[in-house]
C-alpha cells in the first residue's frame, strides 16, 4: 500500500499524484438483541447449543406457522434507540425480504424496510483531538438467518437453524466516518451504549455484533459522495479496518487510472487481506419487499416510550460528565473508566468502598494500571476480576493512610490475586506493615551512613546522585518496609 | 344406516344427546357411505379406523355438554392435523405429516368432534373447480363429471353427498361460497380475524379465512360458534365479542335493510342468475326485510386487484416449500438445481402461474404499478362497503355468475376460471363475512346460490337473514347417489 496515512485529526487521507483523497465510511451494524427468546417465536437464543436444538415450528417455517412479535425485543430496540438519542417511531412495519437460501427457512427474512422502529439519532465519539458526532440514519428490527455449515460433511451442506429467527437490530450510520480509527471508536461506542442498556452483549466472537461496511473515496474538500462499495459481514474491528484501508486504496487506484468504480457488494478475504467482488449492482438481488401480511403494523404509544425512557440507566456520556464533576478525574481518565459498563461499575464500587478519605488518583491509577495489566495478561473481563473492588479499595486505603508503601502494595497486590485475599490480612500475616517510626528509621540510617562513610563524603562534596544509593540501602535494610518519605526527610537531614 | 347420514348436524347432536343413537353408529354410517363413494374422490386421506375407535371411546365416556358430542367431521386438507397427513392438494406436501394441530380443527376436537378424514381441494387452495389438485378431480354429486367448485371442492362434494355431516373449508376469494353454491349447500366465510389462521397452510395471508360448510344455515351457526376464537398464535386474529351464533339464531329479520348493489349486474350474466337474484329479493321482502338499492362503485376493480394481491402473497408464502426441511425433495447437483427440480416437480401449473404473477408484481420497478396500486384500490373497495353499511345492514348478491360447469370445460382458460370469483372476491378484499345459500336451480337442475354479505363481525345478522330466507326458499338437493358402489 503506497497510501500515506495522515493522522491529522482522525481522518484517513490518501495522497496520489498531488491529489488528496478522503475516505467516507458508513456502517450497517447488526447487533443481536439480548433476549431469552427469538423475535417471533419462543425458542431459546442461547449461544453454543447443539445444532437444531433451539428451533420451533415457526423458526423452521412449517406450513401454517405464524410469527408473533416478541414484545421484549421491541422494548430492547426502543431502549437502544433512546440510547442513540434517536426518534422512536410510533408506527413501524415489518416487511418480507424475499430470497432463497438453505438457511432461510421461510424463503424470506422478516425485516423493516420503509418504516423502521427507530429514526435519526447520533453518537458522540471521543477521538484524541476532540469529540466527533456521527449521525444515525435508522435502527430496525429483523430476523437472523440460520447457519450453513459447508465443512463437516464432504458432499452436503448442513444447516443449523438455532440462530434462525433470533432478533437483530440493524443500526445504520450516516456516511460520517472518515477513518479506520473512527470506525474503531464508533463500534466501541455503540457496543458500550448497548452494554450499558443491556440490549446487546456486543460479543463479536459469538457473532452478536457484525457489520457491513460502506466505503467510498473522494477528493478532500469535495462535497459529493463517490460511488460506494459495500463490504459484507465483517466480524471484527481489526478486519473492518484492514478492509477499509484495502478498499479505499483500491478505489483511489482505480480513479487515478481513470477508471470507474462499480457500485457492488464485496467480501473481505481475511487471509489475503483484500476485498473481492461478490456481486455487481446489476446482479443485485431483487428482494421484492412487501409488508408481511401475517403481522399487523407495530404500534407503540408515547406512554410506552416514556415508560422505557424512565428505565434508561445513566449512559457513558453522562457518566463521563459526572465522573469529571464528582470525582475530579481528567476527561481522558473518565473516557477510559466509562468505556465499558463493568469498568465503570468496578470504579464506582472502589470509590464507594474507599470511604471518606478517598484518593481518586490512586484509584484510577491502580485500576487502569495494575488491574488492567493483570486482566489483559490473563484475558479476563473486569466483571470476573480476581480482585474484588472491595479489596482493591482496602489496598488503596492502606497506601493512603501510610500503612504500606506503594512498592509493598504491588507485592501485596500480587498475593491478593490468589483468591481475592483481604490485603489487611496479608499485611498482618507477612508483617509488611510500613515502618513509620522516625526514631527507628533514624537508627537505621545512622548505621548506613556509618557503614558507608566514603560515599557520604562524596555526596557532601556534590555527588548528589548518591542520594538514591542511600535510599536504596535504607529500603533494603528495612526489607522495603520503611516509609520512603521519612527516609528521604531523615537522610537529607543527616547527610 | 343411510338415514343417519342425511340428518343435519343439529339433528345428529340432538339424537346423540338423547342417546337415541351413539357416536359410533354415526361414525359407522358416515364411514360406510364414504367407503362406497370413492368415485367422488372427495377424500385425500381417510381417517376412518381412527374415527371409529375414537367414537367408541366417546360412547364409553360420553360428554353431552360438548357442542359437537362425538360427531365425525371431515375437513379440507389445508388444515394441519396432528399425525394425520396434510397435503394442501399438492405433490410438494404429498407425504407431509404435521406434528401439530390447526387452531380451528383443535377447537372442533375440543368440542367433541372426531376427524373422519382430509378432503380434497385445489392445490394450495388455488382454483375454482378442484381441478388443480395433485390428487385428481372431484365429482360433484349433483351430476356426473360436474365440478364441485373450488377450492374447497372435496368439502362441498363430501357434504352434498352426505359423507360428512358438516365440514370446514377455507375461503381466500370464494373458496367456501362458490363450491357451496355449486353443490346446493351452505358455506360461510367469516370476518377476517374471526377464525385463527394458525396451522392452516397459507395461500394469501391477508385474505385467507376458515369457515363452516353445512347442509343448512343452523348447522353453519353451530359450527361457527365452535371454530371462531381469538388466538394469540395468529397476530391477525381479532379479539371481539363472539355471539352464541346458534342460540341467537332467529328468523325474525323484520325491518332489516338489505342492499342490492347495481354494479353486480355484470355484462354477460346469464338470465337465470339475474332471475335468481330477483327471486332472492322477493324472498327477502317476504321475510320482512327492506330492500334498498346501493352502489359499490369500485366493484369492477375487485377481480384484478385480487389477482395481484393474492398471487403476491402466495409467491412469498410458498417460498418455504423448497425441499430443504420437509416435503418433497428432488435431487439436484447444487442447491439451486435442487430448488428448481423440487419446485418444478412439486407444484402444479396453476400454482406456478400464480407464483410467477406474484413474483412479477412485487419486482422492483413493478411494485408501485401493481402491488401498491392494488392495495390502494383494495382500500377503495373497503370504503365502498363502509359507505353502503351506513344505509344497509347487509347486502344480497348472487354467489357466482354461473352454475357448476363440466370438468375440463374451463381448465385451459384461467381467465374465465378467475371470473367465477367475481361476486365473492370483493368480500375477501374487504374482510367481510359472507354466506352462500342454495336458492334455486338453472335449466339443468344444477344448484345456484345467493350470497348475503354482512358488516364486519356481524355474522349473526348474515346468519339470521340466511336462516329466514332459507325457510322461504325451501331448497332441496335432488341427489340420486349415482356414484355409489
Amino acid at each position: 500500500m503506497d497510501g500515506i496515512m495522515s493522522k491529522n485529526n482522525s481522518e484517513y487521507l490518501i495522497e496520489r499524484n498531488d491529489n488528496i483523497y478522503e475516505v467516507v465510511i458508513g456502517l450497517e451494524v447488526h447487533a443481536q438483541v439480548t433476549s431469552n427468546s427469538k423475535l417471533f417465536s419462543a425458542s431459546s437464543t442461547k449461544f453454543g447449543a447443539e445444532p437444531n436444538t433451539q428451533v420451533s415450528l415457526v423458526d423452521a417455517a412449517f406450513p401454517g406457522m405464524l410469527p408473533v412479535i416478541n414484545e421484549y425485543c421491541v422494548k430492547q430496540a426502543i431502549k437502544t434507540g433512546i440510547g442513540l438519542k434517536a426518534k422512536i417511531n410510533n408506527k413501524s412495519v415489518f416487511d418480507r425480504k424475499n430470497y432463497f437460501y438453505a438457511d432461510l427457512p421461510q424463503g424470506y427474512q422478516i425485516s423493516q424496510y420503509k418504516y423502521p422502529i427507530v429514526g435519526e439519532g447520533n453518537v458522540i465519539l471521543d477521538m484524541p483531538k476532540g469529540q466527533k458526532q456521527v449521525g444515525i440514519e435508522r435502527l430496525h428490527l429483523e430476523q437472523d438467518a440460520g447457519k450453513s455449515i459447508h465443512d463437516v460433511d464432504p458432499s452436503n451442506t448442513l444447516v443449523d437453524l438455532n440462530r434462525s429467527g433470533v432478533a437483530l437490530m440493524e443500526i445504520v450510520s450516516k456516511p460520517d466516518l472518515r477513518s479506520p480509527d473512527e470506525v474503531n471508536a464508533y463500534i466501541k461506542k455503540l457496543r458500550s451504549i448497548m452494554r450499558y442498556l443491556g440490549t446487546c452483549d456486543g460479543n463479536m466472537q459469538e457473532g452478536s455484533l457484525r457489520a457491513d461496511v460502506n466505503v467510498s473515496v473522494r477528493i478532500k474538500g469535495s462535497t459529493e459522495l463517490g460511488t460506494r462499495c459495500e463490504i459484507k459481514n465483517v466480524n471484527s474491528i481489526k478486519f473492518m479496518q484492514m478492509a477499509i484501508i484495502y478498499e479505499a486504496n483500491r478505489q483511489v487506484d482505480l480513479i487515478e487510472e481513470g477508471e470507474e468504480i462499480d457500485q457492488e457488494t464485496r467480501l473481505f478475504d481475511t487471509k489475503k487481506n483484500e476485498t473481492r467482488s461478490m456481486r455487481s449492482k446489476e446482479d443485485a438481488h431483487d428482494y421484492r419487499y412487501f409488508p408481511d401480511p401475517d403481522l399487523l403494523p407495530l404500534e407503540v404509544t408515547d406512554e410506552f416510550i416514556n415508560q422505557v425512557k424512565s428505565e434508561i440507566p445513566e449512559l457513558p456520556d453522562d457518566k463521563k460528565k459526572r465522573f469529571i464533576d464528582e470525582f475530579k478525574v481528567s476527561p481522558y481518565e473518565a473516557t477510559i473508566l466509562v468505556s465499558d459498563i463493568d469498568t465503570a461499575k468496578y470504579f464506582e464500587e472502589v470509590v464507594a468502598k474507599m470511604g471518606k478519605n478517598r484518593d481518586m488518583k490512586l484509584a484510577v491509577n491502580w485500576i487502569t494500571g495494575e488491574l488492567f495489566a493483570v486482566l489483559n495478561n490473563k484475558n479476563i473481563e473486569i466483571a470476573r476480576s480476581p480482585i474484588s473492588a472491595k479489596n482493591l479499595a482496602k489496598l488503596i486505603n492502606l497506601i493512603k493512610n501510610g500503612t504500606i508503601s506503594g512498592k509493598i502494595a504491588k507485592t501485596i497486590f500480587e498475593l491478593m490475586l490468589d483468591g481475592d485475599i483481604d490485603p489487611q490480612i496479608i499485611v498482618e500475616e507477612k508483617g509488611l506493615k510500613q515502618e513509620s517510626d522516625p526514631k527507628a528509621i533514624e537508627a537505621l540510617i545512622d548505621k548506613i551512613i556509618n557503614d558507608n562513610r566514603e560515599k557520604a563524603i562524596e555526596y557532601k562534596q556534590g555527588k548528589e546522585k548518591l542520594f538514591g544509593f542511600f535510599v536504596g540501602q535504607a529500603m533494603k535494610a528495612s526489607a522495603g518496609k520503611a516509609n520512603p518519605q521519612l527516609i528521604n526527610e531523615i537522610l537529607k537531614k543527616k547527610l | 344406516m343411510t338415514e343417519i347420514t342425511s340428518l343435519s348436524l343439529f339433528e345428529l347432536i340432538e339424537n346423540i344427546k338423547e342417546k337415541k343413537i351413539s357416536s359410533n353408529e354415526v361414525a359407522k354410517s358416515f364411514v360406510y357411505r364414504s367407503e362406497k363413494s370413492k368415485k367422488l374422490n372427495a377424500y385425500v386421506t381417510e381417517n376412518f379406523e381412527n374415527c371409529l375407535k375414537l367414537s367408541k371411546e366417546f360412547d364409553n365416556k360420553p360428554n353431552f355438554d360438548l357442542k359437537l358430542p362425538g360427531i365425525p367431521i371431515a375437513v379440507k386438507d389445508l388444515f394441519c392435523t396432528n399425525e394425520v397427513r396434510t397435503t394442501a392438494g399438492s405433490n410438494i406436501l404429498n407425504n407431509f405429516v404435521p406434528s401439530y394441530e390447526s387452531t380451528v380443527t383443535q377447537n372442533i376436537w375440543n368440542q367433541g368432534g372426531i376427524l373422519l378424514g382430509k378432503l380434497n381441494c385445489d392445490e394450495f387452495a388455488m382454483g375454482s373447480s378442484n381441478e388443480t389438485s395433485f390428487f385428481g378431480n372431484v365429482q360433484n354429486p349433483i351430476a356426473k363429471d360436474l365440478v364441485p367448485g373450488g377450492s374447497s371442492g372435496g368439502s362441498s362434494s363430501a357434504l352434498a353427498a352426505n359423507l360428512t355431516p358438516v365440514t370446514i373449508g377455507t375461503d381466500t376469494g370464494g373458496s367456501i361460497r362458490q363450491p357451496a353454491s355449486f353443490t346446493g349447500t351452505v358455506g360461510l366465510k367469516p370476518t377476517y380475524g374471526s377464525c385463527s389462521r394458525y396451522g392452516i397452510v397459507a395461500f394469501a395471508s391477508s385474505l385467507d379465512q376458515a369457515g363452516p360448510m353445512s347442509k343448512d344455515v343452523k348447522d353453519s351457526s353451530i359450527l361457527l360458534e365452535v371454530i371462531s376464537s381469538f388466538d394469540k398464535k395468529d397476530s391477525t386474529s381479532i379479539d371481539f365479542k363472539r355471539n352464541n351464533y346458534s342460540s341467537e339464531l332467529t328468523k325474525n329479520i323484520k325491518g332489516i335493510k338489505i342492499g342490492i348493489p347495481k354494479e353486480y349486474r355484470v355484462d354477460g350474466m346469464p338470465d337465470e342468475i339475474e332471475s335468481l337474484w330477483k327471486k332472492g329479493i322477493e324472498y327477502a321482502k317476504d321475510c320482512g326485510a327492506e330492500i334498498i338499492d346501493i352502489s359499490l362503485p369500485h366493484t369492477s376493480y375487485a377481480l384484478p386487484t385480487y389477482y395481484i394481491v393474492a398471487p403476491a402473497e402466495a409467491s412469498s408464502n410458498l417460498a418455504r416449500y423448497d425441499g430443504v426441511k420437509y416435503g418433497l425433495r428432488s435431487s439436484g447437483e447444487s442447491l439451486i438445481d435442487m430448488y428448481e427440480k423440487t419446485r418444478s416437480e412439486g407444484f402444479g401449473e396453476e400454482v406456478k402461474r400464480r407464483i410467477m404473477i406474484g413474483t412479477y408484481v412485487l419486482s422492483s420497478g413493478y411494485y408501485d404499478a401493481y402491488y401498491l396500486k392494488a392495495q390502494k384500490v383494495r382500500q377503495l373497495i373497503k370504503q365502498d362497503f363502509d359507505q353502503a353499511y351506513n344505509k344497509v345492514d347487509a347486502i344480497l348478491t348472487p354467489s357466482t355468475p354461473s352454475s357448476a360447469f363440466k370438468i375440463g370445460e374451463k381448465s385451459n382458460d384461467p381467465v374465465s376460471m378467475y371470473l367465477n370469483d367475481i361476486f365473492t372476491v370483493p368480500v375477501n378484499l374487504a374482510g367481510l363475512p359472507g354466506i352462500s345459500i342454495p336458492a334455486g336451480t338453472d335449466k339443468n337442475n344444477y344448484p345456484l346460490g345467493l350470497q348475503i354479505i354482512g358488516k364486519p363481525f356481524d355474522e349473526q345478522t348474515v346468519l339470521n337473514i340466511a336462516y329466514s330466507m332459507e325457510e322461504k326458499i325451501n331448497y332441496k338437493n335432488n341427489i340420486t347417489d349415482w356414484w355409489m358402489e
